[in-house]
């Protein structure tokens, strides 16, 4: 302290600016590095993405993974936009659906169409992947998988203590839960958080409208729609499942509400096949040790939900070369097979051979396919493919006001919907 | 009033180039602070207040549109809500902590043998990370892990504790976690309060006969006034800008139920690409802010230029 | 006044009972958290979901201890929070010596050498205490940018230090204002200049003020999460970020004793500075920036 109070604040001043300067240039990206920003923070998570890493590195170039957990990629987002606006990107960001467009807008992307050529990606990608993955005409995104979201898990073990079937249908799932309930178990696991209670509503309002009615409400915003009966009882439906949590669900994390099933502790679970990545991590079969359906009433019909790696504009040449090999390893069929494997969810690229697939993961693949041709595929909502972020988060604060309140009726929820959707417009 | 000196002094009685410098000085030495005060807390919120005016969506653009925004906020419910629990937050926060913190210092002033022990109990959590405060509350406050489930194991089955995970309670989880953190903290101002009060005007009033809780209302606390004063822009500054704790504790929820403005201005600039919806929270926020600091400052400077 | 309550009376006896209880009882509640913290940081895994919350550990283990600190992983990085501890004093010590040095010599100036203004200039920097740090965080990004300060550690011990010195100069000043001007006019007349005055008259006798800046912004800036959420890059993070990623990160089970763990050990330094310099601080309190 005494030391330095004899400088002049002048001196003082250059004293910081040194200190400045070498702190920020020892912070520097050097050559042949990819910062990469993503929320893959849980164990099957952040194993899945270190194969990646690992490629990268075999062809010498430098990984550093920038991961930041919390609340489904917002935090993550925050950081992002500080970079962003501070003009120092990360390399490569875990950004998704709509949103590469509205990055792209910002003409904060770098351009990937000669990887793109030299990969063949307009022949490899289904159109409604490559679509997302491009801004303007340009590739400025490369997928990682496709995750189908609604996905019903169950302990087969539970199921047949309690003694009942895998539910098919709305009214069979309540009678399950009833039965699960009286033998001791917590009949659906879930995590009360926003997105969770969208995913569950999400798959509801599919299930009992149908893939051209989801995409009206949740992709045309469509007012009618968002005010119909289907969709309030789609509303009173999805309410009815709250009897089927337990109380300490508020808060709680997706992957501890998986852990609640594969503990035994409940019954099943309404998650995208990320949740696969938890009970393979726990060393369970899928078929076997657990059992994936899809939700009661969907079975025709697949909401995606692509993770994918938007690359920045970088001045530095050699960091460019490096973002480029990312962008190429990550559509080459190694990482996809093992990466997806680990992931719970299928390859970006349909033409892959699954055989080392698990069933879920087989089933998924079919029913992608069988949904493209049938025009049922659909975003998901909750998962920030269907919508712009503002509106997206409006119709979060909508339903999950509803999911937890006590006195908001269903039909409020409705005309606050199409509410929120009038002002998107 | 005490004489004042001014620079002018200084060249008065040295008349030269370093007198000059001299007078100079205290000047020069302020001027980075100035600077940096104008430019990063004034430049700042006029910087926001100007986006608060667009359009912007992801990140910052000039694309003016009046008020609108304000108007936007106005017909928000989740921000009525964020709002209401600042009001509710803020006022059972700072209550409970005078009283708690005034009834502590009173006590613990009375010639208590472990003083030093105790007081260092009290502040503690003053120390402590809003994040590390909210990771421990959220477990004691967790039904099924907590305090609800300790006491059940004590046999007391009917024992219900379950504001975390009631839309209507949970903000007062906030006040638990928040006046315990503050409270320590708030006795310790009143704890200097006491011990600065002459004993002879006690002793005074003891003689003319006043009872002891007599004393306290009618003598100690008058003179207390700065200090409550003090404390209550403190902790109402703490209150306004809680955001750790909501985020560790409650993360707003269930549903939005536990919002605060702090939390629904990062939410909205930063999650959801509502760059001008949360300037313009933001600049609501600053107005409560003024409108607590305005009086404040004027008295404390007024205050003070007696001092 | 602490007369009052002392006579020997049972009456006052009860009184007194009474109030050592009452005391006693408050010690508790506030001594709860981290009893149950420490408690559970130092129990297996099984023991937590078993048994009471404040039963005490049957195999007590410091494994949750060094996991945290060595190899829990958040994403791919398994390093646990020892990185990004002294992270946070690499960011914290600069910050502070700086913050507390700019406050003094503003304290000094803004009352030993009053000019025109002053008190308006004072008035104008004492409200960055108190603006909700949101209103700066998206411009703040920007700016650092144009600095080229952005996602480094220099860039956070600025940040802290511009958002810093208000409160320094704050607590100075008030204390500053105590010191007779007597004996500052005395050594101008003397012929001392600007730095000598503050060097020989003022520094000496700032102890308990330069605790009560010091012990504030350490905590202050150790506590930060928005901050350091917001503005750091890789590498730089400090360690509530870090804390706060570790108890979002978890691996099909959750590990209660590595996350209270890693919260005591983002506790600690600010724990030992008030344990330690609390008494001071409290002192410092008294002799300044609050006047009684």
């Amino acid at each position: 302290m005494r030391a330095f109070t004899t400088f002049s604040p002048l001196r003082k001043t250059l004293l910081g600016l040194a200190m400045a300067g070498a702190l920020g240039a020892a912070g520097q990206a050097q050559a042949g590095e990819v910062e990469v920003l993503h929320w893959w923070t849980s164990g099957g998570e952040a194993k899945a993405v270190g194969e990646l890493r690992d490629l990268l590195e075999a062809e010498g170039h430098e990984w550093k993974d920038f991961a930041v957990a919390g609340g489904a990629g917002d935090s993550a987002m925050t950081v992002l936009k500080s970079r962003a606006m501070s003009g120092n990107p990360p390399a490569a960001a875990q950004i998704n659906g709509p949103s590469i467009q509205e990055w792209g807008e910002l003409g904060l992307l770098g351009n990937l169409d000669g990887v793109a050529e030299a990969g063949n990606w307009d022949e490899l990608l289904p159109e409604v992947v490559s679509n997302m993955m491009r801004h303007d005409g340009h590739y400025v995104a490369v997928p990682v998988n496709v995750h189908r979201v609604n996905w019903l898990w169950a302990n087969p073990e539970v199921l047949e203590d309690a003694g009942v079937e895998m539910p098919t249908t709305w009214d069979e799932l309540f009678a399950a839960g009833e039965t699960l309930r009286d033998a001791g178990y917590v009949p659906l696991a879930h995590g009360g958080q926003p997105w969770q209670d969208a995913t569950i509503f999400e798959s509801v309002v599919l299930s009992l409208g149908g893939s051209d009615f989801y995409r009206r409400a949740f992709v045309d915003l469509d007012e009618k729609t968002l005010q119909s009966d289907t969709m309030i009882e789609a509303l009173t439906t999805f309410k009815r499942l709250r009897k089927l949590m337990d109380e300490g669900m508020p808060g709680r994390d997706w992957n501890l509400a998986t852990g609640m099933v594969i503990d035994g502790e409940a019954a099943m679970q309404i998650m995208g096949d990320w949740a696969k990545g938890e009970f393979t991590a726990a060393g369970m079969k899928a078929g076997e040790d657990y059992v994936c359906a899809p939700v009661p009433g969907t079975k025709d019909a697949f909401t995606f939900n692509i993770d994918s790696f938007a690359m920045f504009q970088l001045g530095d040449e050699e960091a460019r070369e490096a973002q480029k090999t990312l962008a190429r390893l990550i559509l080459e069929p190694e990482f996809q097979k093992t990466f997806n494997q680990i992931k719970g969810s299928i390859p970006a690229r349909p033409d892959l051979d699954m055989s080392g697939f698990d069933s879920c993961a087989k089933r998924s693949m079919q029913d992608f396919q069988a949904a493209r041709d049938a025009n049922t595929l659909v975003p998901s909502m909750a998962h920030r493919m269907a919508m712009r972020s503002d509106v997206q988060g409006a119709f979060f604060d909508i339903i999950t006001n509803y999911f937890n309140s006590s006195d908001m009726a269903a039909e409020q929820a409705a005309e606050r919907l199409a509410q929120a959707a009038k002002l998107a417009m | 009033m005490k004489p004042v000196s001014t620079p002018g002094d200084a060249t008065h009685t040295r008349p030269s180039m370093a007198g000059h410098l001299q007078a100079w000085l205290p000047k020069l030495v302020l001027a980075p602070s100035v600077v940096i005060t104008l430019c990063f807390i004034y430049g700042f919120m006029l910087w926001t207040f100007v986006l608060s005016l667009t359009s912007s969506r992801m990140l910052p653009s000039y694309d003016f549109i009046g008020f609108a925004q304000y108007a936007r906020l106005m017909n928000n419910e989740r921000w009525w809500v964020a709002a209401t629990n600042l009001g509710v937050f803020g006022g059972l926060f700072v209550g409970l902590c005078l009283v708690l913190g005034a009834g502590l210092a009173i006590l613990l002033d009375q010639r208590i043998r472990r003083e030093n022990v105790l007081r260092t109990l009290y502040l503690y959590p003053m120390a402590l990370s809003f994040i590390v405060t909210g990771v421990v509350w959220k477990w004691l406050l967790n039904p099924g892990l907590g305090i609800q489930a300790m006491v059940r194991g004590w046999g007391f089955e009917s024992f219900d504790f379950d504001w975390l995970v009631d839309p209507d309670m949970a903000v007062y989880t906030l006040v638990i976690a928040a006046v315990w953190q503050a409270s320590g903290f708030v006795m310790a101002l009143f704890l200097a309060g006491l011990r600065s009060i002459d004993d002879s005007i006690l002793k005074a009033a003891q003689l003319d006969g006043a009872s002891l809780p007599r004393v306290y209302w009618r003598v100690v606390m008058p003179c207390l006034r700065p200090v409550v004063f003090s404390a209550v822009m403190i902790l109402s500054h703490i209150a306004i800008k809680s955001f750790d704790l909501v985020v560790a504790l409650t993360g707003g929820g269930p549903g939005y139920s536990s919002d605060l403005p702090a939390t629904f201005m990062y939410a909205h600039a930063f999650s959801r690409s509502q760059v001008g919806l949360g300037s313009a929270s933001a600049i609501l926020m600053l107005g409560g802010v003024l409108a607590i600091l305005v009086p404040y400052l004027y008295s404390e400077l007024r205050s003070r230029r007696h001092g | 006044m602490d007369s009052v309550i002392r006579s020997r009376t049972p009456m006052a006896r009860v009184w007194r009972l009474l109030l050592h209880a009452t005391l006693l009882l408050a010690a508790l509640w506030y001594l709860l958290p981290l009893a149950v913290m420490v408690l559970t940081s130092i129990k297996p895994l099984e023991e937590i979901g078993a048994g009471s919350l404040l039963a005490l550990p049957e195999n007590p283990t410091l494994a949750p201890w060094l996991k945290a600190w060595g190899s829990a992983c958040t994403g791919m990085r398994c390093e646990g929070m020892s990185g990004y501890f002294w992270n946070s004093f690499a960011i914290v010590i600069p910050a502070v010596v700086i913050a507390t040095l700019i406050g003094a010599l503003n304290g000094y100036a803004l009352t030993k050498w009053r000019f025109k203004g002053a008190e308006l200039l004072f008035g104008m920097m004492l409200f960055g205490c108190f603006i909700p740090f949101q209103v700066i965080l998206l411009p703040m990004a920007q700016t650092l940018g144009w600095l080229g300060l952005s996602s480094s550690r220099a860039g956070l011990i600025f940040v802290h230090v511009v958002f810093g010195i208000a409160f320094t100069t704050l607590f100075f000043r008030n204390f500053y204002v105590s010191i007779p001007d007597e004996l500052v006019s005395a050594a101008k007349l003397d012929g001392a200049g600007f730095f000598r005055i503050f060097w020989r008259i003022l520094l000496p006798v700032s102890k308990p003020i330069i605790v009560v800046s010091v012990i504030w912004q350490f905590t202050q800036i150790w506590n930060d999460f928005l901050f350091g959420v917001a503005f750091s890059g890789y590498g730089a993070q400090p360690v509530t970020v870090a804390l706060n990623n570790l108890v979002n990160t978890s691996t099909g089970v959750k590990e209660y004793n590595v996350d209270m763990a890693a919260a005591m050990i983002a506790a600690l330094p600010t724990l030992v500075v008030y344990v330690l310099a609390g008494k001071y601080f409290v002192r410092g309190l008294t002799a300044g920036s609050v006047k009684g």
